[in-house]
This record gives structure tokens, C-alpha cells and sequence, in this order.
């Protein structure tokens, strides 16, 4: 049994909209006038050296922090004036996993899906754990996982929060050769179903359509 | 509302993985009630006495000791964020949050109450007075301390400006708390200060999870 996709989404006219936006961290600029345009099958990757303000844009993107200048729009609208229509449309993955250490793999999905307001029966949790390389630790607490079988789970998460719009900040972290080749995959199969992914990564990555953004 | 039941369901089965840190404020609320009647001795009158006071003191205390832990962990490990980030009202979150911090540290004071109550050798009725105002009380407790804890998301020593900046607040509850024993010990009238605690109660219910979901919204920004 493996887990997919279970549909395409239904309409594939979402867009993601930046204008003008501009950050100031204290009293440095970090960025001004980005700008960009995604729509469905789009895919943005952000780059940039390090501390040139790549995870203040995508905190910006989410809305958890509110740009100096500039909107954000989804779906030709304000992300602010539609906060709950937003974020059920939206997963946001920081440098943070946000996993609970005494809690298995599967129940750290099971939380999040009832967070989230998705249903998410067992055998599709265990399913996705399965396509991770996670089978027979789905029942081990979190904290006896290696860093990158946690980024394995939240790839798990990632499939089963079925949400239009990624942002994803430095999702290859700790990944091994053959997890970097899962989450491309998976990241593919986002796009080809009409999904929108922006992420940060200082590697090279290999999926179709990419525009760069360089900060 | 499915949010909050979510809420509950998630912090109460961590609070079963780590039985320990709950265990540890109500150990204190017993050892410290305790340690009254075994300093003071046996003057049954004076115990009687001081025993709503030390009583409502020790759930103030302890329940402060289970503060920090109501959104510090989620912030440190990036959870708080995500539940911001969950189609939720982010109110319903935090009202959740406090309604678990209660289930674990403010109701078990209440059913310990009578036990303890016993060692100050307090007659049946104050027994029922003293349950009656602390179920009334410690809600108000676990929704004034969510406060404190999300004001000092992110602050090094958070824990200890968490009592400076909420025992001040708790004073009222403790007052009206203590103060309903002490009249029923003497044969006065309770009602009005059941009165004013339920006021309270309800006030701080009406406006504390706004309040707290704002805090909270700002330390994660």
C-alpha cells in the first residue's frame, strides 16, 4: 500500500501574489520591493546567503509577521482580510520540526490533523509514514528518531495536510540521498496536482518549473 | 469548538507522558499544606483559623508552578506557530490550552481540598465551602495566569516574572476564596462572596482568552 495524492484539487486557480513587499529587522533593510506572481504548478525558490532575510520573507508569505511595506495577496486578495480561508490552504514547515517528543510519528499526525480540521483515518497515516521509509517506528516517540526520520515524518505530514500552497524553509536539511529524492518526488507530485511551493535551499534542487528568486 | 476539544485531547495526553511535572505542583500543594498543621502543632482553634488562608495560598503557589509549561514548550519547538497557522480562531486554541492547564492543576486541588481541609480540622460544611470556591476559583487562576505565561514567551527567567507579574492579580480570588471559609467558619452568610467570585470567574472567562491569544500572536511574530 502506498499513499498518494487522493485527488487533484478541485479548482487549480489559486494564485500567490507578492507586492512590493520589504522587510526591516531593528534598523537593517534586509530586502525591499520583492514582487512575484504563482499560480498553480508554480514552484519558488528562494535564494540567498545566509542571513540576507530568506526566512523573514517566507514568515512574511505566511503571514505570522507583518511586512514594513508591501501585501501579500492570495487569490487576488489580502491574506490578512481571509486569515482562517488562508491557513487552511497554507502549510508552513520552519527550521523548527514542531514535532512533540513524547508523542509517537503517528500521533504527532493524528494531533496535527485535528489541529488542522482534516480527517485523517489511521490506515492513511500509517500509509504515508509507510511511503517515508518509516515502517515499524510509526509507535516510537519522536525523540528516538534520527533528525532526518523527523524531516521524514513531516514529509508524512506534508502529504497527508493536503494543502494548496507549501512554504517550505530549508526542507533538504538533514536529508539523506535517497530522503532528497522522496521529497523531490513528492514536491513533483505536488505541482503536477496544481499545488504552489515556495522554498529556501542553499542545494541545487531538481523539479520542473522552477523560478529563482536571488535576495 | 473542535479546535479546543483538539487542544485539550493533545495537552492532556502529553501531561500523561510526562506525569512527572504535573505530579510535582500537586506533591507541593500537599507537602506545603501539610507542613502547617505539622509546625504549628496541635491548637486545634488556631488551625481552624489559618486554614483557608494557607490553603488558598498553596493552590495560588501551585498553580503557578504549572504556569511556564502552558505555552513555553510549544513555542520552544515551533508548535505554538503552527497551531497560529492552523485554520483555527486562534482564541479557541488558547482557550483550550488554559482548560487543560485546569483539568491538570486547578481540579485536583479541588478534590484533594476535603483531605487536606481534614488535617485543620475543619467541620463538614467549610469542607463543602472550601470545593465550592476553589472550583470556582482555580478556573479563574488558570485563565488570569495564561496572562503571565504569554507575556513572557521568549523571556529568559520567564518563570520568575510570571509570579510578579500575576500573584498581584490573583489577590482578589484569593481574598473572596479565603474570605467565604473564614465567614462560613462563623457562622456568617457565603453567598456574596460565592457572588463575586462567579463575577469574576465570568469576567475573566468573557475577556482573558482574547487577551492571552493576543500575547501570544505578538511573541511568535
Amino acid at each position: 500500500m502506498t499513499a498518494q495524492f487522493s485527488s487533484t484539487f478541485a479548482q487549480s486557480s489559486h494564485t500567490l501574489q507578492a507586492r512590493d513587499l520589504a522587510c526591516v529587522r531593528g534598523e537593517r533593510k534586509l530586502f525591499s520591493n520583492i514582487s512575484f506572481d504563482l499560480s498553480a504548478g508554480d514552484c519558488l525558490h528562494v535564494r540567498g546567503e545566509n542571513g540576507v532575510g530568506k526566512t523573514s520573507l517566507l514568515r512574511l508569505l505566511t503571514g505570522l509577521s507583518k511586512p514594513e511595506v508591501g501585501q501579500v495577496l492570495w487569490n487576488h486578495e489580502l491574506i490578512t482580510k481571509q486569515v482562517n480561508q488562508y491557513h487552511r490552504n497554507l502549510l508552513f514547515l520552519g527550521h523548527r520540526d514542531a514535532l512533540k517528543e513524547e508523542f509517537s510519528a503517528l500521533e504527532n499526525l493524528q494531533a496535527y490533523a485535528a489541529l488542522d480540521g482534516i480527517d485523517l483515518p489511521h490506515e492513511k497515516a500509517l500509509a504515508a509514514l509507510w511511503r517515508f521509509g518509516l515502517r515499524g517506528r510509526e509507535n516510537l516517540p519522536v525523540n528516538y528518531l534520527s533528525a532526518g526520520q523527523k524531516r521524514r515524518v513531516l514529509m508524512a505530514r506534508m502529504l497527508t495536510r493536503r494543502a494548496q500552497l507549501w512554504i517550505l524553509d530549508e526542507p533538504f536539511n538533514a536529508l539523506d540521498v535517497n530522503a532528497v529524492a522522496l521529497l523531490e518526488g513528492l514536491m513533483a507530485e505536488h505541482l503536477t496536482s496544481g499545488g504552489i511551493l515556495v522554498l529556501t535551499s542553499h542545494q541545487a534542487i531538481h523539479i520542473p518549473n522552477v523560478k529563482a528568486l536571488d535576495l | 469548538m473542535s479546535a479546543l476539544f483538539a487542544v485539550v485531547h493533545r495537552d492532556l495526553l502529553l501531561v500523561a507522558r510526562r506525569k512527572s511535572e504535573v505530579l510535582t505542583a500537586l506533591f507541593f500543594f500537599v507537602v506545603v499544606t501539610s507542613l502547617f498543621p505539622l509546625g504549628i502543632g496541635a491548637d486545634a482553634a488556631l488551625l481552624r483559623k489559618i486554614a483557608p488562608g494557607v490553603i488558598w495560598v498553596a493552590a495560588l503557589l501551585s498553580t503557578l508552578l504549572g504556569l511556564h509549561r502552558m505555552f513555553a514548550a510549544d513555542y520552544a519547538d515551533g508548535a505554538l506557530e503552527q497551531m497560529a497557522l492552523s485554520p483555527q480562531p486562534m482564541v479557541m486554541i488558547v482557550a483550550g490550552k488554559i482548560l487543560a492547564h485546569w483539568i491538570v492543576c486547578g481540579l485536583p486541588l479541588v478534590i484533594l481540598a476535603p483531605l487536606i481541609g481534614i488535617q485543620f480540622d475543619l467541620d463538614n460544611s467549610s469542607l463543602y465551602v472550601l470545593m465550592g470556591t476553589l472550583l470556582l476559583g482555580t478556573p479563574v487562576l488558570s485563565l488570569l495566569g495564561s496572562i503571565g505565561a504569554a507575556l513572557t514567551l521568549g523571556v529568559r527567567g520567564g518563570g520568575l516574572l510570571v509570579s510578579l507579574l500575576i500573584l498581584p492579580l490573583y489577590t482578589p480570588v484569593l481574598i473572596f476564596g479565603a474570605g467565604a471559609v473564614y465567614a462560613n467558619s462563623v457562622g456568617l452568610d457565603t453567598s456574596g462572596h460565592f457572588s463575586l467570585l462567579g463575577a469574576i470567574f465570568i469576567l475573566a472567562l468573557a475577556f482573558v482568552p482574547w487577551v492571552s491569544a493576543t500575547a501570544v500572536k505578538i511573541a511568535i511574530e
